[in-house]
């Protein structure tokens, strides 16, 4: 017989059955329990196996220190993956599945792991499965090794919230200390938030039922109230999870399976940290024996959850307090052993359940082992903060020392482990006075024994590192702590390290002769326990993160039966009609080339530089001459990164001397924004030029095809297009509001910008549509434009360019040789790197008519065999309706200077060929651009 | 999460600013000859100091650009500066 329920005891409420499943059959618990306490009340000992070795393991803590009872959930036909059975509330209907075991828990086929342990040390996997590739390895590995299974259904409403809070005074815990704490803070005016990640405050008074007059949840009822009466506020179920840059903590409250938790964020003036002290495990052979508990485990679910944990106890520990909870125990109905640790070398006895201990040559029967090499402070929030950490030769552990003057560490998590001394830390925390002298208390070491690392000690549990591992990565030289850590992955796993630090560090510290001060510690980094990503996630996704970007015309685009599609965080048409995409790409391509396409350009930035410095600094933005352009007309250019990479294309248009229009890239208006904002006040006097953002004030309605002249002269927005040559600006009337004309084309044929304010743009495209009908024009979409564009070897920044490009690569090198004057990114254009002639360039590349599509990514190859390797890939690739072949457009090493070659193209193991040609495979001429 | 205070609009959450570069970088002129070296120094080679800094930062809510100082092992601000020539 093992672990039962008594009649008394606990905060649990007997009237109240609830029933589960673990690994298949059905149990009971009660109200109040976890699922370890309902499990342990039920006799179960194995709740699941070791990450490596698939042994057997049960319960160590009855919290969260607990590192061996990770199980999967299932709750509402969702799965929760690898929640701690100790802090997983008990509800209704659970269906509970050991993780790392196959088929259960109790019979494990992969067990057969634990046998070959000898040739599974510490840092196998690095050493066995490097040659000739891990990933060659990984995929079984990780089957066999992962713990948990992942579900990828997304439950609906499963949204954490999200919250900011207010407190001047946070207490983190609400044990003896914390309640303390709490209560004379609030009592002395202070705005109060107390938590604590119980169900119920009290922390461990539970433990000592007989100790107060009172019953230890009188006390903690009075303390609660008392803080409520003062205007404070309480969260039990909620937990600190960090604490982070300029005095911001995280806390999160556990709604229980299946509802997503909620996260408050706030700063408080001051934190209390009172967040107690668990057990650190001995190590000796065989210690990992389900069976085999932390003291305090004992302790707690007996007082908590009226579970005896065994019938013949045997307490092994260093602790002080041992007797009392022995006393405990006997009054529950055990007998127990009282054993002395330092009496010689121990060892478990039994495999599957534990039968005894053995100790100094002597065996003890029992069917339960109680064990403590002493308590360690739970410091993390304080280190979190800051804070430092002294090496505590009395405590055996690290104990706070200086910190951060906002944050003070009371109670156990001080290493204040007698209860008659806490009252005073408490005070002078909550009232910001000076805090006692820490109390002389002294236990025996209880360190690891480095000269017998034999047999299997096991120091991190759930990562199944042993002593024997530790002197291992301590002989391949891996001694500094964060190398022992990744070597051995001690401490890596769910707990952190909270149960296995201290005995990693002092074995290995024994190892080098050194003291473990000497050794340090590692990184106390947040989350304090695991969380669910949701925790992070809250309502920070999709369109709330990056909000669509949405078009004037939109209504009037749906009136004609556009397809939407994001493109560049604009939500733009990307078709029209009832067609299929291919149907209706083909026929708005044919409208555009044969007479027109109406197009909405208005996601276009429209960026305007105002002032007696404008014409200076587009100068010095742009990679090409802008210093020489004259009022009423455009030019092309780029923006290029200090490093000479091509950051964005456009045209910019000079409207006079003090006022330049930059259109750039639709999905890079805001970076662009910011790139000149940058430059402007960095290189230039910031009241001397101005950058105003006008795209989302401006519309633009573009016109392009052989028909648009006449289109544009029936919308009489100018007087006369006579004097506007391609590249020029006009400003004009429609309706009697100011537009702008501008003569610019991204599709090869003669084409108007027709930009007007928001409030008459639709207006301008239902006229245009109407006057462009018997013209044979009409809408068209960005799908048929990323084609015509194509066509004309038109490049798009992003997708034609990479993080390597810079404009020679593009064909556009003569700045580069000819601009005197200083531009962004000048210098870069002269490296030895630039001036190599096998960069990747932009080129065309041609397969015959009636050969398919060349697939973009596809790679441009050379050489065989070994000598095999890629020149470069292909960047877009269409169908041309015009030409009536496939067309591409691709990056290739050396590519400008090899025209008409015949290349070789590899795509997912199967090779074609291609012709290299011009990235302008459309009217190479350009006779229709001014047609 | 830290908080900076914008020399214009006051203490904002971090996630409203972006680090612009170290103080004191000064662009080589370019109309010049500038050795590779220089401009490497000048486009990859930062101080990276562990300790007090001074950075330039914009705060992208108000797009202004100013001089802060910060620890940054503690990260604790120690002072902002507005870059504008008529606010002192
Ligand atoms: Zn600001």
């Amino acid at each position: 017989m093992t672990g039962h329920r008594i009649e008394t005891r606990g905060l649990i409420d007997r009237s109240k059955p609830l029933s589960f499943r673990f690994d298949g059959k059905t149990y009971h618990g009660v109200q109040g329990d976890t699922v370890a306490s309902a499990l342990l009340a039920s006799g179960v000992r194995i709740f699941g196996r070791s990450f490596k070795y698939h042994r057997p393991r049960g319960v160590w803590g009855a919290w969260f220190d607990d590192p061996n009872a990770v199980v999967d959930i299932e709750f509402g036909g969702i799965t929760y993956p690898n929640c701690q059975a100790t802090t997983t509330q008990l509800i209704e209907g659970l269906v509970v599945r050991s993780v790392n075991a196959w088929p259960t828990a109790q019979r494990d086929l992969k067990g057969v792991l634990d046998f070959a342990h000898r040739f599974l040390p510490a840092g196998f996997y690095y050493k066995t499965f490097m040659w000739p590739d891990w990933h060659l390895f990984e995929p079984i590995i990780r089957r066999m090794a992962g713990i948990g299974t992942l579900n990828t259904d997304v439950q609906d409403n499963f949204e954490a919230a999200i919250l900011h809070d207010h407190c001047e005074t946070l207490v983190i815990g609400g044990g003896l200390a914390g309640l303390m704490a709490a209560r004379t803070a609030a009592k002395a005016g202070k705005s109060v938030l107390m938590i604590d990640d119980h169900p119920e405050f009290g922390g461990s008074s539970y433990r000592y039922p007989n100790d107060a007059a009172d019953a230890p949840s009188n006390w903690v009822d009075e303390q609660l109230s008392a803080i409520e009466d003062a205007g404070g506020r309480v969260l039990s179920n909620t937990t600190a999870i960090g604490v982070y840059d300029h005095q911001a903590v995280s806390i999160l409250t556990d709604r229980g399976v299946g509802v997503a938790p909620v996260v408050r964020k706030l700063r408080p003036e001051n934190v209390i940290v009172a967040t107690g002290a668990v057990d650190r495990p001995i190590t000796f052979s065989n210690n990992d024996r389900p069976g085999l508990m932390s003291l305090d485990a004992g302790a707690e679910f007996l007082a908590r959850y009226g579970v005896l944990v065994g019938h013949q106890i045997a307490i092994l520990t260093n602790r002080p307090d041992a007797a009392n909870v022995a006393a405990q125990l006997e009054n529950a109905g055990a007998n127990v052993d009282l054993l002395d640790p330092k009496s010689g070398a121990a060892k478990t006895i039994g495999s599957q359940t534990i039968k005894g201990l053995q100790l100094a040559g002597h065996t003890h029967t029992c069917d339960t082992i109680l064990a403590s090499a002493g308590l360690t402070p739970m410091v993390h929030l304080w280190r979190h903060a800051g804070g430092k950490l002294d090496w505590d030769e009395g405590r055996q552990t690290f104990v706070p020392s200086t910190g951060p003057d906002w944050m003070r560490v009371i109670g156990a998590a001080n290493g204040t482990f007698e209860r008659d001394a806490l009252e005073e830390e408490a005070r002078s925390a909550a009232l910001n006075a000076p805090s006692p002298k820490r109390r002389i208390y002294s236990i025996p070491p209880l360190l690891p024994d480095t000269n017998n690392t034999e047999g299997r000690q096991w120091i991190d549990f759930q990562h199944d590192v042993t002593l024997k591992d530790v002197a291992l990565a301590h002989r391949e030289n891996m001694v500094s702590v964060e190398h022992l850590k990744r070597y051995t992955t001690l401490g890596m796993a769910g707990d952190q390290g909270k149960t296995s630090n201290v005995a990693g560090l002092a074995a290995m510290a024994a190892l080098k002769g050194q003291k473990i001060p000497e050794v340090g510690t590692t990184t106390f980094r947040p989350p304090f326990v695991p969380i669910p990503l949701e925790a992070y996630r809250g309502a920070h996704r999709d369109t709330q993160v990056a909000p669509l970007k949405r078009l004037t015309l939109e209504p009037d685009h749906r009136a004609l039966g556009a397809a939407l599609g994001e493109y560049g965080g604009w939500l733009r048409p990307a078709w029209y009609g009832e067609d299929d995409e291919k149907s209706a790409v083909t026929r708005e391509c044919q409208m555009a080339r044969s007479a027109a396409a109406i197009m909405d350009s208005s996601a276009l930035g429209a960026i305007e530089v105002i002032g007696p410095d404008a014409r200076a600094f587009v100068n010095f933005v742009y990679y090409n001459t802008m210093s020489n352009l004259k009022p009423g007309r455009i030019r092309y250019g780029f923006m290029l990164t200090e490093g000479g990479l091509v950051f964005d294309d456009g045209v910019m248009a000079c409207v006079d001397d003090t006022r330049f229009i930059i259109s750039c890239s639709s999905s890079h208006a805001d970076a662009v924004m910011a790139h000149l904002e940058h430059w402007r006040q960095d290189s230039f006097d910031p009241d001397r030029v101005h950058i105003h953002d006008t795209t989302q004030n401006w519309s633009t309605v573009t016109i392009a095809g052989p028909m648009s002249r006449a289109i544009v002269e029936e919308l009489g927005v100018l007087d006369t297009l006579e004097d506007l040559p391609h590249m020029a600006l006009k400003f004009g009337a429609f309706e009697g509001v100011q537009a702008r004309v501008a003569r610019v084309s991204f599709t090869g044929d003669t084409s108007f910008e027709i930009s007007v304010p928001n409030s008459s743009v639709s207006k301008l495209w239902q006229q245009a549509i109407a006057v462009g009908k018997p013209h044979g024009a009409g809408p068209v979409g960005a799908e048929a434009l990323i084609v015509l564009r194509a066509e004309k070897g038109y490049i798009i920044v992003g997708k034609d360019t990479e993080g390597e490009t810079m404009p020679h690569d593009l064909g556009f090198g003569a700045p580069r040789l000819r601009k005197s004057a200083a531009f962004v990114g000048d210098r870069s254009l002269h490296t030895d790197n630039a001036n190599r002639e096998d960069r990747k360039q932009l080129v065309g590349l041609s397969v015959d008519s009636g050969e398919p599509l060349l697939p973009v990514g596809a790679h441009i190859v050379t050489g065989q065999g070994p000598d095999r390797r890629s020149l470069g890939y292909v960047t877009s690739s269409h169908d041309s309706v015009a030409l009536e072949r496939p067309i591409s457009l691709a990056l290739i090493s050396g590519g400008l200077a090899a025209m008409g070659e015949k290349v070789e193209i590899c795509h997912m193991g199967s090779s074609r060929h291609a012709t290299i040609t011009s990235s302008c495979a459309f009217d190479i001429e350009g006779t229709r651009i001014d047609a | 999460m830290q908080r900076f205070p914008c020399p214009f609009c006051g203490l904002r959450d971090e996630r409203e600013f972006r680090f612009a570069g170290e103080a004191g970088k000064t662009r080589p002129d370019t109309t010049q000859e500038v050795s590779d070296k220089e401009w490497a120094n000048y486009l990859f080679f930062c101080k990276n100091a562990k300790g007090p800094t001074c950075e330039i930062w914009v705060h992208t809510t108000c797009q202004e650009y100013f001089v802060m100082e910060r620890d940054s092992a503690t990260m604790e601000v120690l002072d902002t500066t507005p870059m504008r020539k008529d606010v002192a």
